[in-house]
């Protein structure tokens, strides 16, 4: 097990979130989160497929060949696709019928296919558990923290965060703050490093 | 008479008052991708729009010669996807024999249409037009059309990001934000073709 291997898996849906630093799988991101409870159930949906498919191809990471690796995996989380499709047609029905055609893009979302290509054919499967549990909170998070401004907006009479124009206008400004904000807290954590260093410089040269 | 109208009012949805991108909010990982510059942006709209007319074309014959016979509705999802796939890399192999300077352009991104979501969006609202001529009409235009809206969306998207490359941006919004930002007032000037009644 490498401890810096599974940090990494860990931290990489905060460091390398899938909506506000990779800006990838943004259809549902943008289409679908003009209120809380779509937003969080959609971006349910797409964690749990993230997270089998992942998990699965991690398996069978050595018995795909390498030419034909994209039919397989477009089969595979198209089949996890309908599985919980149908599971949500007949327990969840409501919620069903108003995501409608978008629960089908599940199957087409770009992170799936990202995580898929660049670490569930690479990794074996316990850090690729780590990695797409990760990945998907952190898509969860993106997804309902959307949801939840552009409701409030929408609450308070501007009718517009509830169009397509709101969403593009409100994720741009909050890829802007999430970049800014992560930046502060990295240059912080340096800073602090870097004092440590020098403290241990002049102390080693005191002992000296 | 009639069906012209119904006709008319499918291609005008799918083209401007539906545009795929800036009115529904679909495929903006290829929209923000691929659309830094012109060239580019129109040769990704020109692929889409292909795949989209011949894989709604298959999927609709698929549709009413196996799925709907055989019952297998349940899985329609799985056999899209396949179809979808199976043409881009058909597509990939054409290109690579036939149109070598094309397919250098495109480059990385031609992979990338399998995985576009207005693809398998519109096909699944093709297979819903009933087996006759005008239905196989439709199933022809309306893909035609989206994939026409898709191109008029990145091209403009790429009009303006070039002229953004210039521009001076504050240092937070550099990259993404204010390319999000110029995308929803184009969703907000689109958003008025709705209004429209025919």
């Amino acid at each position: 097990m490498d401890k810096q291997k599974i940090k990494e898996a860990l931290f990489g849906g905060l460091n390398n979130n899938p909506v506000f630093i990779l800006v990838i799988g943004m259809c549902p991101v943008i289409a679908q989160s003009n209120t809380i409870i779509k937003a969080f159930s959609l971006g349910a949906a797409t964690a749990i497929v993230l997270i089998i498919s992942n998990v699965v191809v991690s398996f069978l990471r050595n018995f795909i060949p390498d030419k034909v690796r994209i039919p397989c995996y477009i089969t595979i989380v198209a089949t996890i696709t309908v599985v919980i499709m149908l599971l949500m047609e007949s327990y969840l029905n409501d919620l069903y019928q108003t995501l409608g055609s978008f629960l089908a893009l599940v199957a087409v979302n770009c992170i799936i296919m990202a995580r898929l290509e660049t670490y569930a054919s690479k990794n074996a499967p316990i850090y690729t558990v780590l990695d797409s549990v990760s990945m998907g909170l952190g898509f969860v998070f993106a997804i309902t923290t959307l949801g939840v401004v552009r409701q409030l907006l929408t609450m308070a009479k501007f009718d517009i965060f509830a169009t397509t124009a709101g969403g593009f206008i409100v994720l741009g400004f909050m890829i802007a703050a999430f970049t800014s904000v992560s930046k502060l807290i990295n240059d912080k954590l340096q800073k602090r490093k870097q004092v440590v260093v020098v403290e241990n410089c002049t102390s080693a040269r005191e002992i000296v | 008479m009639n069906d012209i109208a119904t006709i008319f009012i499918t291609l005008m949805m799918g083209a401007l008052t539906s545009n795929a991108v800036l009115n529904q909010g679909l495929s903006i990982c290829s929209f923000l991708g691929v659309s830094k510059k012109t060239s580019n942006a129109f040769g990704m709209g020109a692929a889409v729009t292909f795949v989209l007319v011949i894989s709604s074309l298959i999927v609709y014959g698929v549709q009413y010669s196996f799925i709907v016979p055989f019952k297998l509705e349940y899985l329609d999802l799985i056999v899209f996807i396949l179809i979808i796939a199976a043409l881009v890399q058909l597509l990939d192999i054409v290109l690579k024999r036939f149109a070598p300077t094309m397919y250098s352009s495109l480059g990385v991104y031609l992979p990338l249409v399998t995985t576009n979501c207005v693809i398998i969006y519109t096909v699944r609202r093709v297979v819903g037009y009933d087996l006759s001529t005008l239905g196989l009409l439709q199933a022809f235009l309306d893909p035609l059309f989206v994939g026409l809206g898709f191109i008029l969306a990145i091209c403009l998207m790429s009009g303006v990001r070039e002229r953004l490359a210039l521009g001076k941006i504050p240092k937070t919004f550099e990259g993404f934000p204010i390319v999000l930002i110029a995308a929803g007032i184009f969703a907000m000037a689109f958003s008025g073709f709705i209004g429209f009644k025919i």
